[in-house]
């Protein structure tokens, strides 16, 4: 095993080590301070509850996700046809981006009848703004000769982006990516969070609420593993995802085989 | 009757940069004509605007056969990443609607026509600068135009490299005939290949002079080694600095 996946892990093993060596020693109470063993233990005695809420927090992340690709890749293909629409719409999908999404998170949640429904919207706010900005900076940086070669054969406009501009951008778009599915269960967490007691009670975000009033702190822990988990499993399979697709040409997945 | 006739030809940027000012240049068929000149002379300029590519401020391009197909090679290889270099070459012929099996078969020949038999599989970034260099003037051939524009195309390679190009490059203009012009900065390239040497001045870029290379073909390292080799750079250089103080 090389020194880049055994230090990170000899680490974390350290650190857990120490947080229980530290609640036994000063004998905290677990609804301060559960120790790992304890959240362990809660992790699976709470399956049944957790399991459920994991699944729910993570398909509107999903969803989120993908419709933040299908309107952000459609939005940058947009804009790299004409300018005047992207010099008429993108200010607003920074405007969009920089507005904190717990501030426009109750708007959506009183305005949207379906929970769902308003879930997904704020969690796609949040995530879609990264493959918008990436594809279209992907879109525009097209090898100009390249371009010149597919105008001198004559290529059509539907040619040149099928053949040119879409494998150009596939590396910017797929960066993006990386950032948004992140991104996507960030904003599903919040917007959860938000719709609180209001809202169903299935989330993983309302499961740690609602730990938080009982005072249930070993079942909140586990619940923020779990979305830990889910956070990391999903960077890393879109970046296997990435290196699979990159592999053979592109810099960024050269020098790891 | 040439097979283009570039008549005072003039080209300014939107910035107002005058590359071109009343260029001139008949090119006949079959020849291999280099354009020398130093950076900034509207070399470049004057290849885009004959690949129509660009449109000239003023004066005209005329074809009187019609106008052929060409070829073009960039300064840079300019191959795409994401693909083989097999269909880097079939690209024109993609682009043309040329079947895929057709067009795999033109460009595998069109590979080991510049010596890289082998590589069909490979991508780009597994290639060396003077292979890529081949890729991209396979690519440029693989249409079989009449016409092949190269602009500067081995300017970035080493040396040796170059000369082993060089060498390749007119043994491929013996085989196939077709139309070459080669722009360049460099005198040695340009009298080692060429049958006539355009010399431009720059800033605004205009033809001053002209020069013949009457040596023979194939021309081999031998040529250039030789006493007349030497004598033709010393005149093509003279002629050189004459544009460029004028």
């Amino acid at each position: 095993m090389s020194a880049r996946i055994l230090a990170p892990l000899l680490m974390g093993l350290f650190m857990l080590v120490l947080w229980e060596g530290l609640v036994r020693a000063m004998a905290i109470p677990p609804y301060i301070l559960p120790g790992p063993i304890l959240v362990a233990k809660t992790l699976v005695s709470d399956w049944g509850t957790l399991w459920p809420a994991l699944i729910v927090t993570l398909t509107i992340t999903l969803q989120a996700l993908l419709a933040a690709v299908v309107v952000g890749v459609l939005l940058a293909l947009l804009f790299s046809l004409s300018r005047w629409i992207e010099l008429s719409l993108f200010p607003y999908a920074i405007i969009l981006q920089v507005t904190p999404i717990v501030a426009i998170a109750p708007l959506i949640i009183a305005w949207v009848d379906d929970v769902n429904v308003s879930l997904l919207i704020c969690a796609w706010l949040v995530a879609f703004f990264p493959i918008l900005s990436n594809t279209v900076l992907g879109l525009r940086s097209v090898d100009r000769n390249l371009l010149d070669l597919f105008e001198l054969y004559g290529a059509s406009r539907w040619r040149t982006l099928l053949d040119l501009r879409l494998p150009a951008a596939l590396p910017y778009f797929l960066g993006g990516l990386r950032i948004s599915g992140g991104l996507a269960l960030i904003g599903a967490v919040v917007a959860e969070f938000v719709a609180g007691s209001g809202g169903r009670e299935s989330g993983l975000a309302y499961r740690i609420l609602e730990s938080g009033y009982q005072l249930k702190i070993p079942r909140m822990f586990a619940a923020l593993v779990l979305i830990s988990a889910a956070g990391i499993a999903i960077y890393g399979l879109l970046s296997l995802v990435s290196h699979l697709l990159l592999r053979r040409w592109h810099e960024s997945a050269l020098g790891e085989g | 009757m040439p097979l283009v006739r570039v008549h005072d030809v003039s080209q300014v940027f939107a910035n107002g940069v005058r590359a071109l000012a009343g260029a001139s240049l008949d090119i006949e068929a079959g020849e291999f004509l280099s354009v020398l000149g130093p950076s900034g002379c509207g070399k470049s300029t004057l290849l885009r605007l004959i690949a129509g590519l660009a449109e000239p401020t003023a004066g005209s391009i005329d074809w009187p056969e019609g106008r052929p197909d060409l070829g073009f090679v960039f300064q840079e290889p300019t191959l795409m990443p994401w693909t083989t270099a097999l269909a880097n070459v079939a690209l024109p012929l993609k682009l043309r609607g040329v079947a895929r099996s057709e067009r795999e078969a033109r460009a595998a020949e069109a590979l080991a026509g510049v010596g890289l038999q082998g590589f069909e599989k490979s991508y780009p970034r597994e290639l060396s600068g003077g292979m890529k260099m081949r890729v991209s003037i396979a690519r440029a051939l693989v249409t079989a135009p009449k016409l092949l524009l190269m602009d500067e195309p081995f300017a970035a390679l080493d040396e040796i490299t170059r000369r082993r190009l060089n060498t390749d490059l007119l043994e491929l203009w013996q085989r196939t005939r077709f139309t070459a012009v080669f722009v360049t900065h460099s005198v040695f390239e340009s009298v080692f290949l060429s049958q006539r040497i355009v010399v431009m001045s720059a800033r605004p870029g205009r033809v001053r002079s002209e020069l013949a290379i009457p040596a023979p073909y194939p021309r081999s390292e031998a040529f250039g080694t030789s006493a007349d080799y030497a004598a033709l750079c010393r005149l093509a250089s003279a002629q050189l600095s004459e544009a460029m103080a004028a």
